[in-house]
């Protein structure tokens, strides 16, 4: 069956000519990079090549770039390497749709002895940054951010928050995982201190990531093993896809200008036909300050994995914040914290692109999506008149 | 990922009864939208009280509506009585299993056959499972409920509990509330084992002994059940082990009442009586 994959912001594919950079490093090239042999070092002149690349696609020093496992373990070592130098101060900022890798440990933080500020979002998504300067004590060791939401595509103004977190004498950790590769960034002019960023979500592998660490910054290494990274990440470096993921990032930059021209226009366009055609849909978060590939859309009074269900049954991969793809049972906390009504929370859509699609598969999705959400809508017991008085979650058998 | 039976996909894909009955005898809801899913029964019923058209609409994911169709198979062209004793499990064997995560779908299918029974008969309906103090404020489940779905399912873990009743499926801070309703349910349950193997006459009983017991028995928890149903029984005669009884009212034409037979009067008597009776129909 077709495949039409749109579902970019949970991972990619990986990009033939990253496959091909990495394929030598799992046969021929497999020198341990700290060897002092020469059979080692070639493979330490290649890792340090791919850092240049990844500084290249973030405007930094290679010396400023820690290779790590995944976009989690950035985040994990970003966030516990400042509050391990800095033992004395015990308070986190942070917003309340970040994603579960810095959501779920400062929650973790909130229950081990730290204070954390969650920062609130409005109905489309923005911080309010009054809020943010208010929240940063002298007892804030670190303010986490996110660049961009993962399931709205909500762009964070980050040089902005950059500049309040500076102001106020703290430091700024941003996970960029869905940024880099997307949108241009410029660290060499940033007020950014720590970066995450992901391979998987720019067409590298699973399984590698990156740290940006500004040279100045004092940090702790999260991982403690060997004096791999400069002593900030323990641990012999995943060679290939060290590799994969600095082609991935020559190959992002070099592509840069199509994801915000080709790519945004295949967006619009999908998103503006849906919206057309499909009965009762709203966007989830700002149209404007947004990633160029994500649409994240709510249909009334149906729900987000039936939606997916019957997507799947014509090939076509996405997403959804409803609570029944989550695992949990609770819908998306993201659209909860935006105040997305339940009527629409439940059934939400993301539709992710990447450099890969074309015009034919968006308007293949135009073409199946909206009847899908109308055959929902006739088995739906809700529609336009549903009038919401259940403000409670009481399962209520009514007479 | 969810792991769905083929039989889930092909309720979902091709649900049976959807839409609404004009002028229903009976109508049952369960859920809401902040739940997530929501399920309308609607059936018609003939003179004899069997249900001859049944329809359903579902706000919720694929096992929501996979389950709901089911239900409706389940249901067409049998009696209230009958449909009353499908129980979530039943539910979830009709399509061949649900995922762990997903049995609150079928929860969700027998509570909406529950209202719609009970609305048919024109009393509120009975819950007291509903009744009592909210502990998971995110899905506004109670103590009850969730003590009656430990039992009911034979529940041992939070996230269990959350798989049935969604209770904690949300901010967890309800975690340490429902542990202590899980471990209070089993201690009670356990409890009541060593009574009950107590109540069991230990020495041999006298046959006058015996005929007394059994008749006690029907007399106290046999009898009234049946009558709250329309039906009655009577004892003919105890032949040793051999207990011989007859039906009457409702229990006559009701074509479960040989496993009402088995289940109830032959699975009473042994629990009180002794383990070796056995329980037949004889007419009259």
């Amino acid at each position: 069956m077709k495949v039409v994959y749109t579902d970019n912001n949970a991972t990619t594919k990986v990009a033939p000519e990253v496959v091909e950079a990495m394929l030598p490093y799992f046969t021929e090239h497999y020198g341990n990079p700290s060897s002092m042999h020469s059979f080692g070092g070639q493979v330490a002149k290649k890792i340090d090549i791919a850092r240049q690349q990844v500084a290249d696609i973030l405007g930094a020093d290679p010396s400023e770039i820690v290779f790590t496992s995944c976009g989690t373990e950035s985040d994990n070592a970003a966030i516990w390497g400042i509050l391990r130098a800095n033992p004395h101060k015990r308070h986190v900022v942070t917003s309340r749709v970040e994603h579960p890798a810095v959501y779920n440990l400062c929650k973790y933080l909130a229950q081990s002895g730290y204070y954390v500020t969650e920062l609130g979002v409005d109905s489309q998504g923005m911080l309010n940054l009054n809020e943010l300067a208010d929240a940063i004590k002298e007892d804030t060791a670190i303010v986490s951010i996110m660049y961009a939401n993962n399931e709205t595509g909500v762009i964070f103004p980050i040089e902005e928050i950059g500049a309040i977190v500076k102001q106020k004498g703290s430091i700024l950790h941003t996970d960029a995982v869905q940024a880099v590769g997307k949108i241009p960034l410029d660290l060499s002019k940033s007020t950014i201190d720590l970066l995450t960023l992901s391979g998987h979500k720019l067409h590298a592998p699973k399984g590698v990531g990156a740290l940006f660490v500004r040279k100045g910054i004092t940090f702790s290494p999260f991982i403690i093993g060997g004096h791999q990274e400069k002593n900030r990440r323990g641990g012999t470096e995943n060679v290939p896809s060290i590799i994969g993921l600095g082609k991935a990032c020559e190959l992002a930059k070099k592509f840069m200008s199509e994801e915000t021209t080709r790519v945004k226009q295949l967006r619009d366009k999908l998103e503006d036909e849906i919206l057309k055609k499909a009965p009762d849909p709203r966007v989830n978060g700002h149209r404007i300050q947004r990633l160029p590939n994500t649409t994240n859309m709510s249909f009334e009074f149906v729900e987000g994995e039936a939606i997916l269900l019957l997507l799947n049954e014509k090939g076509i991969c996405a997403s959804s914040g409803s609570a029944c793809t989550s695992g949990s049972l609770e819908p998306s906390h993201v659209l909860r914290a935006m105040g997305v009504p339940f009527t629409a929370v439940h059934g939400s859509v993301r539709l992710s692109l990447s450099r890969y699609n074309t015009m034919e598969e968006v308007d293949y999705i135009i073409e199946h999506l909206p009847p899908i959400i109308r055959r929902l809508r006739e088995i739906s017991p809700y529609g336009r008149e549903t009038k919401i008085k259940e403000q409670t979650a009481r399962v209520s058998a009514r007479i | 990922m969810w792991d769905y039976s083929e039989k889930v996909k092909d309720h979902f894909f091709h649900p049976r009864n959807v839409g609404e009955i004009e002028n229903p005898d009976a109508v049952g809801e369960a859920g809401s939208l902040a739940c997530g899913d929501a399920l309308k029964l609607m059936l018609k019923l003939d003179k004899s009280g069997r249900i001859v058209d049944v329809k359903f609409k579902t706000f919720g994911c694929g096992s929501a509506i996979a389950s709901a169709s089911a239900l409706t198979e389940m249901v067409k062209g049998k009696t209230l009585d009958e449909v009353a004793k499908i129980t979530d499990n039943d539910i979830a064997d009709y399509l061949d299993g649900l995922p762990e995560q997903k049995m609150h779908c079928s929860v969700m299918g027998r509570e909406a056959l529950e209202a719609a029974i009970a609305n048919y008969r024109g009393f509120k309906i009975e819950k007291p499972v509903d009744e009592g103090t909210i502990v998971c404020k995110c899905f506004g489940v109670t103590d009850n409920k969730i003590a009656h779905e430990v039992r009911e399912h034979k529940l041992t873990t939070i996230e269990q509990v959350t798989n049935y009743c969604k209770a904690g499926g949300g901010c967890r801070s309800c975690h340490p509330q429902i542990q202590a309703i899980i471990d209070e349910v089993w201690q009670k349950e356990k409890e009541k084992a060593i009574v009950e193997s107590a109540r069991k006459p230990v020495k041999k009983l006298t046959n006058i002994q015996k005929m007394k017991l059994i008749q006690e028995t029907i007399e106290r928890d046999i009898r009234p059940a049946l009558q709250s149903d329309g039906g009655d029984i009577e004892l003919i005669d105890i032949d040793g082990d051999r207990v011989m009884v007859s039906f009457r009212g409702s229990c006559v034409e009701c074509p479960s009442s040989k496993v009402t037979l088995k289940s109830t009067v032959e699975a009473k008597l042994q629990e009180f009586v002794a383990d070796t009776i056995i329980v037949e129909e004889v007419a009259l």
